[in-house]
């Protein structure tokens, strides 16, 4: 249990700072400390595949892109551009939506931490071993795993379409 | 504490010793076989055969002045080169390098020849070796420095490009093999076929070796891929602002990732600690024999070819290496699915 307070404040911790950062390179760095305290608790679950994977795919993977366009980018300050302490409420447009949306979440994650009746048990015993996953994932899971492939190739189709500026909205380069 | 317990300590602790000597061993090594290639003497002076030279070049590095730019982050500055030594030791945890021993009778429990028995041992050292990364590109952004901070970038262009084909080649052997643990990985190449063929992975994999090979030279900067310090065009890359011991964790670590990749080319395609002529209990004679043998390969291959030019490396990764590798995970699955092997 003490194993598992360490990681979990470790993973809420630096989540928090993600989001409370002004310096997009510490806020990426942070992101990854939240995901290794992440695998951590997977591995407290018995599950090493899943935690190892999470390294890999999160961490060490998308992460390292991350990192790659914020060098590009070279930004060491967001630019907020509304420093001053507005009242979220009075801010203009999409950010007074923001703070609608801040609210749900808070009354949706309050409800689901009193309204829980304990942890539920898996359905089907631990899925520990490669081969019981692989079996699982092209089995029962086929159907979602085939969807998310799609909706990856979705929005890998959109970033190019966005990034190629030779279109009609974009304008000629 | 059993005697099971103090033998893992100490096994533990030999691991970590040696794998810090094998990196001054390797920096001898490295100059002495230059200078053979270069016909010349190489260092000589320091010791008998100049074998002392790493102990002086330590020595200088210890009393040189630690620097630290006024423009740079001090916290991820001095925090990079400990990532990149971290993840170059850790890698080394889940690497077994001999078969179980009892020391002679010692321990009732044989005592098996690796840090950490983990049962995804591949994924893991695949895992640490995409955090490796992170240590040169924080060098290279936090030093505040343009050759700095192209040597990140280039890096990071590099490792992930290569990564990809490095994973299928670790695939392609896990197919065969029919598991992640490295000590199953070993097991499942004992023995020979007609008698005289050792069933090393090489000879059923020679394609995912070669992938092997030429991945782990990009994903430990070596020549010819040098790039994140190519000393032309970058002074030294990502590690121009660093001096003294910063320095010197840097250089640890890159020899300390050499000795790693050879270890695990050892346990997947060479059969690790199996060899002919020495009892399973000396195996670990064969694997230190097989992986001195790969490392001398690198560094001849350092003071043979040129260095590519940075498109020729993203072209040649990218539109040579994937595809080839994709190609060879297939094939393998198709062989392993018709003959069974």
């Amino acid at each position: 249990m003490t194993l598992f307070y360490f990681f979990a404040i470790i993973a809420i911790v630096a989540s928090l700072l993600v989001i409370a950062q002004r310096n997009p390179m510490y806020s990426v760095l942070l992101l990854i400390a939240s995901f290794g305290a992440l695998s951590g608790l997977y591995i407290l679950l018995d599950a090493p595949f899943v935690a190892v994977t999470q390294i890999i795919v999160y961490a060490g993977a998308i992460m390292v892109l991350f990192l790659f366009v914020v060098m590009l980018l070279n930004a060491p300050h967001e630019d907020t551009g509304l420093d001053t302490r507005v009242h979220p409420m009075l801010r203009p447009g999409a950010m007074r939506l923001g703070a609608v949306l801040a609210v749900g979440l808070i009354a949706e994650l309050v409800w689901a931490l009193t309204s829980g009746s304990g942890s539920g048990s898996f359905p089907s015993g631990p899925v520990i071993s490669v081969a019981t996953i692989g079996r699982r994932l092209f089995t029962d899971y086929a159907f979602p795993f085939e969807v998310t492939s799609v909706l990856i190739l979705v929005a890998m189709v959109g970033a190019v379409v966005m990034a190629r500026h030779d279109g009609v909205a974009g304008g000629k380069r | 504490m059993t005697p099971l317990l103090i033998a893992q300590i100490a096994l533990t602790l030999l691991v970590f010793i040696a794998l810090l000597s094998s990196a001054a061993g390797m920096v001898y090594f490295e100059r002495k076989v230059a200078a053979l290639l270069q016909q010349r003497v190489g260092p000589y002076l320091v010791g008998p055969q100049g074998l002392l030279q790493p102990v002086a070049d330590v020595i200088k590095l210890m009393f040189k002045e630690e620097l630290r730019p006024r423009a740079a982050d001090p916290l991820l500055f001095v925090l990079a080169p400990i990532i990149s030594a971290t993840a170059a030791f850790a890698a080394f945890a889940v690497v077994p390098f001999g078969a179980e021993t009892t020391l002679f009778g010692l321990l009732d429990t044989p005592l098996r020849l690796q840090v950490a028995d983990v049962n995804v041992a591949i994924l893991v050292i695949f895992a640490i070796a995409s955090m490796s990364v992170y240590g040169i590109v924080l060098a290279g952004w936090s030093s505040n420095s343009k050759y700095s901070l192209l040597g990140g970038l280039r890096s990071s262009a590099q490792m992930i490009s290569y990564e990809l084909s490095y994973g299928m080649s670790l695939a392609s052997v896990l197919l065969l093999a029919n598991s992640l643990s490295l000590t199953d990985i070993v097991n499942g190449q004992a023995g020979t076929w007609f008698g005289f063929i050792p069933r090393w992975f090489l000879f059923l994999q020679p394609v995912g070796f070669l992938i092997y090979m030429t991945a782990g030279v990009a994903e430990t900067n070596r020549a010819p891929f040098d790039f994140p310090e190519a000393e032309q065009e970058l002074v030294a890359g990502y590690h121009t602002e660093y001096s003294s011991m910063s320095f010197a964790m840097f250089f640890l670590a890159e020899y300390v990732n050499m000795v790693t990749v050879s270890a695990v080319a050892t346990d997947l395609f060479l059969g690790g600690w199996h060899g002919p002529l020495l009892p399973e209990s000396l195996g670990w004679i064969w694997f230190l024999l097989k992986v001195g043998a790969i490392l001398f390969f690198y560094v001849w291959m350092r003071w043979t070819l040129p260095r590519y030019r940075y498109d020729q490396l993203m072209a040649f990764g990218w539109k040579v290496l994937l595809p080839v590798s994709v190609l060879n995970l297939i094939v393998t699955a198709a062989g392993v699915l018709a003959f069974g092997l």
